[in-house]
This record gives C-alpha cells, sequence and structure tokens, in this order.
C-alpha cells in the first residue's frame, strides 16, 4: 500500500479510494448480477470470512502477531447472535410441546427448566449487537494482556491461542445444556419478526454484509495510515528500537489483537444470520488455521488482498469438493504449501509485481517511491 | 466430470438388464407425476447422495454411501421408479456440518433431486433439517439417533432411542440377573440423551436396578485407564458403553489390556457395528452385546440376498454394520413410496408415507409410522473372535418407535 | 463415595490408578518428545507430527499383515521389527520433508506452521486413498495382550508397561544423544546461536535435517506403540496434537527437561481428576489449570536462557 507515503490530510490516497471503489463495485454489484441467489448466499458466506481475514492482516501482518484463535472470535460473536435469535425463534408458543416451553430446545432436552442468567440479556436486540463486539475484544483485551505484557510473542503466542480455541471447543461441547453442544444453535428463524430464512431477506443481509465489510476495510485503512499503523509496522520488524524509543510496546499490541478480534465477531454474528444456525466446529483449531491461510492467499499486508484471498480460497473449496471431493484436501493442503513457499505475499504480492507497475506505466506515470512497502521475505521473522 | 461419470455407472449396469418392451405404454406422463418441477425426466429420475468422504466421519460414512448406491443399482435393474432409472448426485459433506446446509441447497435448489439420501451424525442431520422444511425436500437418514424429532421432511431408517435401548436393557435385567449398571458415553448429544433413557429405565421401570456411575469423556479421547479402575472398584454387573469413533478402539483395547474379561464382566454397547469392530479388532471386544436392528449375521433369505450382492459390489471383505443396511432402506422405501403415491412430488411422497411396508429388508421386516420413524425389531448380539455377532435374542414383536417418550424426560 | 469399600480395595485401586497416572505420562512424553525435539531445538513447528505418528502406525499394520501373511512363524516378534520400520519410515519421510519444504522456511517460523498444516491435509488424503478411510485393526501378539497380576488385587496392563519401556528406552536414548554425543553437542550449538556455530565449521544445515529427521521417526515410533492404546485411521493423527503441543508449551519449548516436567503434571493431573469427576471435566479442567498457568507464566514452566 503505497498510501502511506502519500498525502496526509485524507488518510485514503487517490489510488487506495480506487481501490476500495473496485471492491465495493466487485462484490455488490458484480456478484450480485452475475449468481442466482444460491451462489451468492455462499459468497455472504465468504464475506464473513473476510472480516477475520481482514482483522488478521491487522495483527498478523502489520503487527506481526499471529493468532490461531480467531475462531474463539468469530465463534463468539456467532453465538451471541444465534442465542438471540434462538430466543426469539423459542416463543411459548413454538415450543409448546417441550416440558418448559419458552426455553431454547436443547436446553429442555438436557433438563434445564429456566434460562440461565448469562443468557437473559440476550433477550434484547441492542445487547446483543453490543455483546456481539464487546465479549469478544474483552477477552482478547485479557488475553492480550497476559501475553504480552510479558512479552510472549511469535510460535508461542500461536500455539497458546490454538489451545484456546481448542479449550473453547471442548468447552461447548461439553456444557451442551448451555451452548447446544456439538450440534451448535440450529433452527434459528426470525430477526426481531422479520424472516431470515427467505430469498429476500438473504439478499437484504448479503448487502449489510458487503457494506460492514467495506466499512471495516476503511477503519483498517484508516488506523494503519495513522501513527498507530506506523508504529505497528516499526514494531513487527524490530521491536526493541521502537521500546527503546519509549513506547510501549504491549498496549499497542493489546490494542490491535483486541482490533481483530471484534472484526472477526462481526463476521460471525453476520454469519449466523446469513447462514441461519452456530456450531462449535467454527471455533476450534481447524477453522482457525483456515482463516489464517484465507488471510495467506491474499497477501497478509494487504487488507484488500485479504478480501479476495477469503473470496477465492472459498471458490475453490466450494468447486473442487463439489467436482472432486476426493481432491480437495490435497489441492487445499497444495495451496497452503504453494503459498508460503513460493508466493509470501500471495495474492497482493502477486499484484504488486506484475500489475501494478503495468498500470502505473500505462496511465503513464513514474513509479511512485515506495516507503511503506516491506520486503518480503522478512515479513513473520520473530527475534528468538 | 466426475459426477457425469457417476450418473453413467449408476445407470449402465441397469440399463443392460432392462427388458425394454412393454415398459414404454404403463409409464405414467411426467407431467402427471411430477407438479413441482423436481429433476424427472420421461426416463430418469435424480436423487442426491449427501455423506462425509473426506474428513473425520468418512470412516463411519463410507458403508451408508456404498449401500445407497447398491440399492439405486437394484432398483434400477428391476425396472426404477414408475419406470424411470434413478441417478444420483453425490455431494461430500466433508465432516463439516455447515457444509452439509451448503450442499443439501443445492442438491434441492440447484439439482432438484426428488429425494435426498443422506448425513450421518445427529449435528449434520440438525444443520440441514431447515433446509429441507424450507425448501421441501425428503430425506432418508440412516443412523440410529436420540429421538426427540419428527418432520414431515424426513424419514429416519434407523432406531431412535428407545426403540433401540429399552428392549436391551430389558434383555439383560432378564436373562444376566443385571442389577448394577455403569453408564458411559461420548460428550454430545446422543449419547447423553441415550443414557438419560437407560437411567429412566433403570431406575423407574425395572425393578431392584441401579445406576452406580456415569461419565461422559470429550469426542477423541484415547485415554481410559482411569475410568477402567472406577469399574474395577463399583464392580457394575452391566458396563453400558456409547463410545464413538476413534474412542471406541482406545476404549477397548485398554479394557482388554486392564484385564477385564468380557465373558465374565457383562458389557452392552449401542454404538459398535460390525464396521468399528474392524478397527477395535475381534479379540479386543468379543463377547460384548450389542443391542440394534441388524446384525450381518442374520439368518433370513432377505439378508443372505443382500450380504452377497453387498460382498460383490464392494469386496468379499466388507463388513455390514446396522447404519448400512438402514441406509440400503433409504431408496427402497422412497421407490415403494413413490409408487404407492403415484406421484414424485414431495408433499405427496410425505403424505403417502405412513404404513408404506418393505418385506424385502434384510433386517426383515419393517414398516413406516405416521411419525416417520420406522416400525422395527430390536436385536441383541453377542460378539465373536471374527468381528461378528451371534444374535442371542430378538423381540417378538415389532418396536413402536416413539421420538418424544413420556416418562423418559 | 469410598465409604462402602474395603482398605484393601481401595489400596489396590490407588495403586492401579498410579500406575494409569504413568502410563498416561509415558503417552503424553512418547508424543511430546519428537516435536520438542524439531521446536525446542529448531523453533520449528511441525503441525503435520500427527501424520507423522500415524505414518508409523500404518507401517506397525503393514508389518503385521506381512508377518501374518509370510512368516507366520516368527509373528510374535514382529513389533520390535514395526517400531523399527516405523522409525525408518517416518524419519526418511522427515528427511524428505525438511530437504522439499522446511529448509526453506528457517527463518519464518510462523510459516512452517502453515506449511506443515498443508502438509498434514496432504498426508492425510494419502493414507485415505491407500488404506481407505476406514479404521485399520492392528493385530497384535498374544503375549502383549492382557495384563499382568502383581498382587491378588493389583493387575496391570501390559501394554501400558510396554508403553512405560519403550518411552523410558526413547528419553534415554535422545538425552544421551543431546547431551552426551558429539552431534548433539552441534545441534545444541545451532541452537544458541546459528551463525557462531557455522562459523566455526559446523554443517548447519545437516544438523537441521537430522534434527527434524529424528524427530519424526520418533513420531513413528510413538505411532507405533500407540496402535496396543489407540485407533489407526487418516484422521486419528489429530486426535493427538493438541494434547501434544500443550504439553510442550506448557513445559517451556527448548527444554526436554521441561517437556517431561509438563507431562508429568498434565498426565497426573488429568488422571486424577478424571477418577474424581469424570472424564470430559476433567480435560476441561486439565486444560483450564494449563491455561491459567501459562497466563500467569507464559513462558512456560522451564526455560532455557538463550542470548538473543
Amino acid at each position: 500500500m503505497s498510501g502511506t507515503a502519500s498525502v496526509k490530510t485524507f488518510f485514503l490516497s487517490r489510488k487506495d479510494v480506487v481501490c476500495i471503489l473496485i471492491l465495493a463495485v466487485v462484490i455488490m454489484v458484480v456478484f450480485p448480477l452475475a449468481f442466482d441467489n444460491f451462489r451468492l448466499n455462499l459468497v455472504g458466506k465468504y464475506i464473513t470470512y473476510a472480516f477475520v481475514a481482514v482483522g488478521l492482516v491487522m495483527c498478523w501482518g502489520d503487527a506481526g502477531i499471529l493468532s490461531l484463535g480467531q475462531g474463539i472470535f468469530f465463534g463468539i460473536g456467532g453465538y451471541a447472535m444465534a442465542m438471540f435469535l434462538k430466543l426469539e425463534a423459542s416463543s411459548p408458543e413454538n415450543t409448546k410441546i417441550q416440558s418448559t416451553p419458552g426455553i431454547p430446545d436443547f436446553m429442555d432436552w438436557n433438563q434445564l427448566t429456566a434460562l440461565p442468567w448469562f443468557w437473559q440479556p440476550f433477550h434484547s436486540f441492542t445487547f446483543t449487537v453490543f455483546a456481539v463486539v464487546a465479549v469478544p475484544a474483552l477477552l482478547a483485551l485479557v488475553i492480550g494482556l497476559a501475553m504480552f505484557k510479558r512479552r510472549v510473542g511469535g510460535t508461542y503466542f500461536a500455539i497458546i491461542t490454538q489451545a484456546f480455541a481448542a479449550i473453547l471447543t471442548i468447552l461447548i461441547i461439553g456444557q451442551q445444556g448451555y451452548t447446544g453442544g456439538v450440534n451448535g444453535m440450529t433452527d434459528l428463524r426470525t430477526l426481531m419478526g422479520w424472516d431470515i430464512r427467505t430469498d429476500h431477506a438473504k439478499y437484504v443481509l448479503y448487502f449489510i454484509s458487503c457494506l460492514l465489510l467495506i466499512g471495516c476495510v476503511v477503519f483498517a485503512y484508516w488506523v494503519r495510515a495513522s501513527k498507530l499503523g506506523r508504529i505497528l509496522v516499526a514494531m513487527r520488524d524490530k521491536e526493541d528500537r521502537v521500546r527503546f524509543s519509549g513506547y510501549d510496546v504491549a498496549d499497542f499490541k493489546v490494542f490491535v489483537f483486541c482490533l481483530a478480534a471484534a472484526f472477526a465477531a462481526i463476521g460471525g454474528a453476520m454469519f449466523t444470520l446469513q447462514v441461519g444456525f452456530m456450531s462449535p466446529s467454527f471455533v476450534g483449531i481447524i477453522p482457525s488455521i483456515e482463516f489464517v491461510i484465507l488471510c495467506a492467499v491474499g497477501g497478509r499486508t494487504s487488507v484488500l488482498g485479504a478480501v479476495y484471498g477469503a473470496l477465492l480460497v472459498n471458490f475453490a473449496k466450494t468447486t473442487l469438493s463439489e467436482s472432486f471431493p476426493q481432491l480437495w484436501l490435497l489441492g487445499l493442503g497444495a495451496l497452503f504449501i504453494a503459498v508460503v513457499v513460493l508466493f509470501p505475499d500471495g495474492l497482493a504480492g502477486l499484484y504488486r509485481t506484475w500489475i501494478d507497475p503495468r498500470i502505473d506505466r500505462l496511465l503513464g506515470r513514474a513509479k511512485p517511491e515506495i516507503t511503506g512497502s516491506i520486503p518480503p521475505a522478512e515479513l513473520t521473522e520473530t527475534t528468538r | 466430470m466426475r459426477r457425469r461419470l457417476l450418473m453413467g455407472m449408476a445407470a449402465l449396469p441397469a440399463a443392460a438388464l432392462l427388458p425394454r418392451a412393454g415398459f414404454a405404454a404403463d409409464k405414467p406422463a411426467t407431467a402427471a407425476v411430477n407438479t413441482t418441477g423436481l429433476a424427472v425426466t420421461d426416463d430418469t429420475v435424480t436423487v442426491g447422495i449427501l455423506h462425509s468422504i473426506t474428513g473425520t466421519m468418512a470412516i463411519s460414512e463410507t458403508g451408508s454411501v456404498e449401500a445407497e448406491k447398491l440399492a439405486i443399482e437394484q432398483i434400477n435393474a428391476s425396472g426404477g421408479v414408475l419406470g424411470r432409472q434413478i441417478k444420483f448426485i453425490q455431494e461430500d459433506g466433508g465432516s463439516d456440518w455447515p457444509t452439509f446446509a451448503e450442499k443439501a441447497k443445492k442438491l434441492l435448489v440447484n439439482d432438484k433431486v426428488a429425494a435426498v439420501m443422506g448425513c450421518w451424525t445427529s449435528a449434520s442431520r440438525k444443520a440441514v433439517l431447515p433446509v429441507f422444511e424450507q425448501y421441501n425436500g425428503m430425506l432418508y437418514y440412516p443412523t440410529f439417533y436420540e429421538g426427540l424429532e419428527q418432520s414431515k421432511n424426513v424419514i429416519y431408517t434407523g432406531q431412535e432411542a428407545t426403540q433401540q435401548i429399552i428392549a436391551g436393557l430389558d434383555w439383560i435385567v432378564k436373562e444376566k440377573g443385571a442389577k448394577t449398571f455403569y453408564l458411559l458415553g461420548s460428550d454430545y448429544i446422543w449419547p447423553r440423551t441415550s443414557n438419560k433413557i437407560a437411567r429412566k429405565h433403570i431406575e423407574n421401570h425395572l425393578t431392584g436396578t441401579k445406576v452406580v456411575g456415569e461419565e461422559y469423556f470429550p469426542l477423541g479421547s484415547t485415554q481410559f485407564n482411569s475410568v477402567i479402575n472406577k469399574i474395577k472398584l463399583t464392580k457394575p454387573d452391566v458396563i453400558y458403553a456409547i463410545i464413538v469413533g476413534g474412542s471406541n478402539v482406545a476404549f477397548y483395547k485398554q479394557l482388554k489390556a486392564a484385564g477385564i474379561d468380557l465373558s465374565k464382566q457383562n458389557l452392552m454397547t449401542i454404538s459398535v457395528t460390525e464396521d468399528e469392530i474392524q478397527g477395535i479388532g475381534g479379540e479386543n471386544i468379543a463377547n460384548a452385546y450389542a443391542c440394534m436392528k441388524y446384525f450381518q449375521s442374520l439368518k433370513n433369505p432377505n439378508n443372505e440376498k443382500f450380504v452377497a450382492a453387498f460382498k460383490k459390489m464392494w469386496g468379499e471383505k466388507s463388513v455390514i454394520g446396522d447404519v448400512t443396511q438402514a441406509a440400503y432402506l433409504g431408496p427402497w422405501l422412497w421407490k415403494l413410496t413413490v409408487e404407492k403415491a403415484g406421484s414424485f412430488d414431495v408433499d405427496k411422497v410425505a403424505a403417502a408415507s405412513p404404513d408404506v411396508e418393505f418385506k424385502g429388508a434384510p433386517e426383515g421386516y419393517v414398516r413406516i409410522h405416521p411419525n416417520h420413524h420406522l416400525w422395527s425389531k430390536t436385536r441383541v448380539g453377542r460378539a465373536r473372535l471374527d468381528g461378528q455377532y451371534d444374535v442371542v435374542y430378538e423381540t417378538k414383536d415389532l418396536m413402536e418407535p416413539d421420538p418424544f417418550p413420556k416418562g423418559y424426560q | 463415595m469410598f465409604s462402602d469399600y474395603s482398605l484393601g480395595d481401595l489400596g489396590s485401586i490407588l495403586a492401579m490408578q498410579g500406575f494409569a497416572g504413568l502410563i498416561l505420562f509415558s503417552v503424553f512424553v512418547l508424543m511430546a518428545l519428537g516435536l520438542a525435539i524439531i521446536f525446542g531445538q529448531m523453533g520449528v513447528i511441525n503441525m503435520a507430527h500427527g501424520e507423522f505418528m500415524i505414518l508409523g502406525a500404518y507401517v506397525t499394520y503393514l508389518c503385521s499383515e506381512l508377518f501374518t501373511n509370510y512368516l507366520p512363524a516368527l509373528y510374535n516378534g514382529y513389533f520390535p521389527v514395526a517400531i523399527v520400520a516405523a522409525f525408518c519410515a517416518s524419519g526418511a519421510l522427515g528427511l524428505l520433508v525438511e530437504w522439499v519444504l522446511i529448509r526453506h522456511l528457517y527463518r519464518r517460523p510462523l510459516d512452517t506452521l502453515l506449511a506443515t498444516w498443508g502438509l498434514s491435509l496432504i498426508l492425510q488424503q494419502v493414507y485415505r486413498s491407500i488404506f481407505g478411510a476406514r479404521e485399520v485393526g492392528v493385530e497384535l501378539p498374544d503375549w502383549m495382550l492382557g495384563s499382568t497380576h502383581l498382587t491378588d488385587t493389583i493387575e496391570v496392563p501390559i501394554n501400558g508397561i510396554i508403553v512405560m519401556c519403550i518411552t523410558t528406552a526413547i528419553t534415554v536414548a535422545v538425552y544421551l544423544l543431546i547431551f552426551r554425543s558429539g552431534w548433539g553437542k552441534r545441534v545444541r550449538a545451532v541452537m544458541s546461536n546459528r551463525t557462531m556455530a557455522g562459523a566455526v565449521g559446523i554443517d548447519t544445515e545437516r544438523v537441521d535435517r537430522m534434527t527434524f529427521g529424528i524427530g519424526c521417526g520418533i513420531a513413528g515410533i510413538a505411532g507405533s506403540a500407540f496402535t496396543m492404546v489407540g485407533s489407526t485411521s487418516p484422521t486419528a493423527g489429530q486426535l493427538y496434537i493438541v494434547d501434544t503441543f500443550l504439553v510442550v508449551v506448557f513445559g517451556g519449548a527448548q527444554s526436554l527437561l521441561g517437556t517431561i516436567a509438563s507431562a508429568f503434571t498434565i498426565s497426573q493431573a488429568q488422571s486424577t481428576l478424571e477418577f474424581f469427576t469424570s472424564g470430559s471435566n476433567a480435560k476441561v479442567l486439565t486444560l483450564l489449570t494449563v491455561v491459567a498457568i501459562l497466563m500467569v507464566r507464559p513462558q512456560g514452566l522451564f526455560t532455557v536462557k538463550v542470548r538473543r
């Protein structure tokens, strides 16, 4: 992103604006025109993964913190929204056949006779929206403070977050009376009386997701263009020097980790709305690593790259698993390896080396001074 | 490409066997049997197969896919459904519940299949159920499961929990004089609900019997030595185990290694079919009792034909478990129901389902109950060294399916 | 819960429970040792560790089939052969993977994590294509089954004892290799300062390759041993990966002693809790405790001072 080098009066350079507009046109005009409702709904699902990928660009690409626990935040956001919908779907009339009408069916099956206190506030939509962002951010704050204040980072942090993801999955599955267990929360129907299962609703939700995503992308650009963003990059490259310059490195890391968590959670909530259920299979280790690969394919230092990465990988996954179910694991595995070994900068890197200079030449512009971009090979080198 | 290939494979041998003459005349017109735009042509009808062939569940679901393909081939060879050959589109759920929902929607919305044979775990069924209800599809679900569900759009060809559990408990109490039970399970809804039913039955419906322990292990758990020690301490008359997946193998190997001899210690399971024994090893589980509706060793002409055909198609070494047989019932029950309804329309098929009988079922005879589950017998088998079961008990009458059992909630 | 039992009963159960804890300890050490060497000594996160273990298990399966069909007379002795074969197979694959993949990534430890995750997906699919999606049953000779009576009431599973023996042997071997051999000296030199080690004439690439190969080979042995207690299927490797990483992280990455100490702590905590509560709760309680401790002491139990 050469944007960091340009005018400071407005945080987006003209080129950034064009790129974001192109993305907006692609997801909000081209896709709706090109795909039928079923495919568009799938794209909507991919878009929710893109939220996580954008967050990861901030925390992995910019700050050098690889979190293998983004599934935790995606899941918490999704579960918060799912609980609101589930409570709405479990009105006493709908649940007449249960021994205790008015509570979610899975609670009834597990001999709960009343809604537990911590789910009570989820009757309120305002609270739910608040919780979707706040709970994951708070959790990220706790984890972040504990880790970064003690200068834990790199591979170690990655594995600890992974352990958290595993633990949360086991907890959710084990406490099925409160969480729906391995089945998750299913059969979600309406959002404040609005049936989210209809084609029309899916359409509307798709556009809401897109708008939120563009919002997150712009916000990410703003953070990166601010002084904070530059400190993050400095920190990734030489943490000690930033520390010696008098900055409290941990605070910045905690902030960006919380931000990534909040993005992931918004994605999770939109996922629940579009797909109509939430299950622990989005919380664990596997989805968490898959989120990272979306980001890596797109290019870990490029916000827009991450969005395209999320779309592309999932397209590939769906298509491959439809036509060659036995082969898609091989393909996915090969993709992981290829991205890491051959294209460490992902799609964005390819774009920067091949396409961007040509566009510039085409437009007759001189090659701009690249001050903000980073040499690829040392992206995530950590001092050990 | 692959999909087309699969369809071709299903259609080819059948086409060769078809007595061509005589069919065209009494074949009802497409417009009459398909008023809702399903994938039905003058010669073919398309159904979906939706199972995991990748991921952790591929271990269990492979058998179901094989059985469904066999049934479809046999139906095609015998003239198809309403004179139409069945083609199938297979999708992979990838052991991932949202993928199941996505693929189910694809089958119903894009491919307009007339019915879907599929799903295995409860979680995958829960994920696809809203899809089937919204887009009005028909699902034939093969696994024994926890009950607490009933849908116009699903035919449950496996047993629900009370059918599977109660007869077995009654038998072991009467036959072995069992008084104390230790309940074990993997930690998710099916084992928990099943053990709940077992506990209610043991405590409230049988006399002089009690539960001395109940424990759950995370899915994929591989260490059971502590619970085995607890079992040694409490000396229950019966270990009642509902452990699934890879944990099963670890549990039985460790039980055997700890010196618990299943010829002296009663163990009853409702989760180990012949399929699972292949991984566990016959010597580790010999003499355990399993309670379900079907065993490969069942002696009746239907079953002998079925086992022979299955082995011919999928290899001499293949084994058939309870769920595999239930999966085989799916396409047949659908065919019979469509012919009874005289239409492929989902509403008509759903409405015609109650009281459809299948006399050629390998398990003997089954009939669809108005609640869309099957009337079926329950049997107890004792595991042999070679990985098969000897049937030691069979209920006299068909057990009534009762997905919402009163007194067991 | 214990009021109904005699003192003798309780004593023997506690003794057996102690053994259960030791067996779990051995299993954890065996799982974690290969990973600890690779992660601790090289800083590489090998997410395909579980798949290397399963390769060992499949090799054991093949050996048992081979002996049943061609050398039935020697069937009772097939297991040691299988262990050696498993070590060789996994080790060889490890060397290959290091040469093709890992050596390009030493400067980017986080990327090794992604690349090896991709590798694990590929290996799973390969196993599925070769051996089928179903579990394979590995048959064991009779002498390895059952239990042995120490007293009238205390029984100890034989496979547990075998696992303990294998673990002890491997641990001693690794100790000798790393702390008492010339090669180990080179490994430690490379670990504490790669550039300096290179400067004094150590072939760091060769050291890395051997370290990775040996780590994978040990995973193969672990997989072979686990055919006695667990299942063998294409995805079984994933069952072990979380526990394994926790053990290594909890112990402090660069310390083999730490790995062993943490395996001991976690296994004893888990097996005691399992006895007094239930399986699922025990797991959650153990994991939460581990996390709580990691929050307070994120560098793990034992740390080695490394000059950065």
